[in-house]
């Protein structure tokens, strides 16, 4: 099983047959227990048997999760629903059974474990402290907290109600763990907009010269700023000097099995997880070096059919085994997302004009 | 004085005051993610009252592998706690 594995270990030899073994297995399993996804698969791929290839693995746009209940338990065994942060229209909503639930957070502390070490690093959080309140706490926001806050201890939250910054619980924070190694996280536009941007504006810095910073949910908001990656480490460093900083990809549909960004500057999959890029106009995967859709599989879900999705992202993948960090498996950068148009045309698989031929 | 509480009755008590539930639920066998009391944001709050309670200072494996009462006793077993 490669949830047994290391994160960063497996060569493509011995990754891709354990892989595609473990995605044929949910396929078939989804099939026989989730009746809309045996409807999409017998739409799409009439014929299908099992996959020879990872390319050949039946994917879903990830946006059927928006329209349709998939899940392959009885309404009895969910143990927790997960929603997207989705702005417009329907969230996705994931079902969790206790099992997956379990795999998910394992699969997540395996991955972190990796970059952050086994210990457990003081956090400070860049949220506000009711982000966890009861009415919040189905939001993407929250989950990504509560799932990382199981690497930290003594969590700290560097935001007030209104969004300023604590500036007081922040010197605090800093004073009694800056000489330690910490964690710090947070969305990367609230890390940017709140916190980076408000310091710079208050002309107040702070300095944790031991910290990592972790920071997801995309780039889309700060691309309208102009800022790229290597602004946004320049700035966090100029102001709080922090001095790794690493960026990390994944969805709600596939929460786990995290795609966390190298010294390199680069995505990497881990030996839980895999991704192809497809071309938007015949579906045909492209080589490495080729910006095209992002799909992305994972090993953990069980409890509802997200194997194998097709994201709304744009991406490119650089390599295999081979980026200057030294860690296993495919690395990639995301490009952006679809123009809303496309978003539209691979969202509705209902109708058989996405037919992948292997 | 015989008035200092057994590392069992610590152990019960700091799971009813984390989770906020009556002791006499604190059973071996309770689980983690079987009660509603006893989710991700209360098991924070769980490992930070056992660590206080009993000085040890707890890893993300010890976090993860925190599953039951039962459990708890076991990994606190291994960082020199006796039950
Ligand atoms: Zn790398």
């Amino acid at each position: 099983m490669l949830i047994e594995q290391a994160p960063y270990e497996l060569t493509v030899a011995k990754k891709a047959p354990l892989l595609l073994a473990q995605l044929n297995s949910l396929t078939a399993h989804h099939r026989e227990f989730c009746s809309e996804y045996e409807s999409v698969v017998t739409a799409q791929w009439p014929n299908y048997a099992v996959a020879n290839q990872l390319a050949a693995v039946p994917y879903l746009a990830v946006s059927l999760f928006k329209h349709l209940s998939l899940k392959s338990i009885p309404d009895s065994e969910v143990f927790k629903t997960l929603y997207s942060s989705g702005t417009t229209g329907n969230p996705s909503k994931i079902a969790l059974d206790r099992e997956t639930a379990g795999l998910q957070s394992k699969t997540l502390v395996k991955i972190m474990q990796h970059w952050l070490g086994k210990e457990r690093r003081p956090m400070l959080i860049i949220d506000k402290p009711s982000i966890l309140d009861a009415r919040n706490s189905f939001s993407a926001r929250a989950a990504g907290i509560k799932g990382l806050s199981f690497m930290g201890r003594n969590h700290c939250y560097a935001l007030n109600e209104d969004m300023s910054v604590n500036i007081d619980a922040v010197q605090q924070f800093c004073s009694e763990f800056a000489a330690k190694p910490v964690l710090v996280f947070g969305f990367t536009f609230m890390v940017w907009q709140y916190f980076v941007e408000q310091l710079k504006q208050s002309k107040q810095r702070i300095s944790l010269p031991n910290a990592i910073l972790l920071h997801s949910g995309g780039w889309k908001k700060l691309e309208d700023r102009a800022v790229d990656n290597a602004t946004f480490k320049q700035a966090v460093l100029e102001h709080t000097d922090i001095p790794k900083v690493h960026n990390f990809y994944g969805l709600v549909e596939q929460v786990g099995s995290i795609f966390v960004e190298c010294e390199q500057g680069h995505l990497h999959c881990s030996s839980y997880s895999d991704v192809l890029v497809r071309d938007a106009e015949t579906w045909h995967p492209l080589p490495l070096g080729k910006e095209g859709i992002l799909q992305l599989m994972s090993v953990l879900p069980k409890s509802y059919p997200g194997h194998s999705l097709l994201t709304e992202d744009r991406a490119v993948i650089l390599g295999e085994d081979d980026c200057l960090c030294g860690r296993k498996g495919k690395y990639f950068n995301i490009k952006g997302r679809l123009p809303k148009v496309d978003m539209r045309g691979c969202s509705d698989t209902f109708t058989p004009t996405v037919r992948e031929r292997s | 004085m015989s008035n200092e509480p057994t590392n069992n009755e610590k152990l019960i008590s700091s799971f009813a005051t984390s989770l906020v539930i009556p002791e006499s639920q604190v059973s071996e066998s309770l689980a983690y993610n079987t009660i509603n009391e006893w989710d991700s944001t209360a098991h924070m709050l769980l490992i930070a009252e056992l660590e206080n309670t009993f000085n040890v200072m707890l890893d993300t494996d010890d976090i993860i592998d925190l599953s039951s009462v039962n459990k708890a006793k076991e990994i606190l077993a291994k960082h020199g706690i006796t039950f």
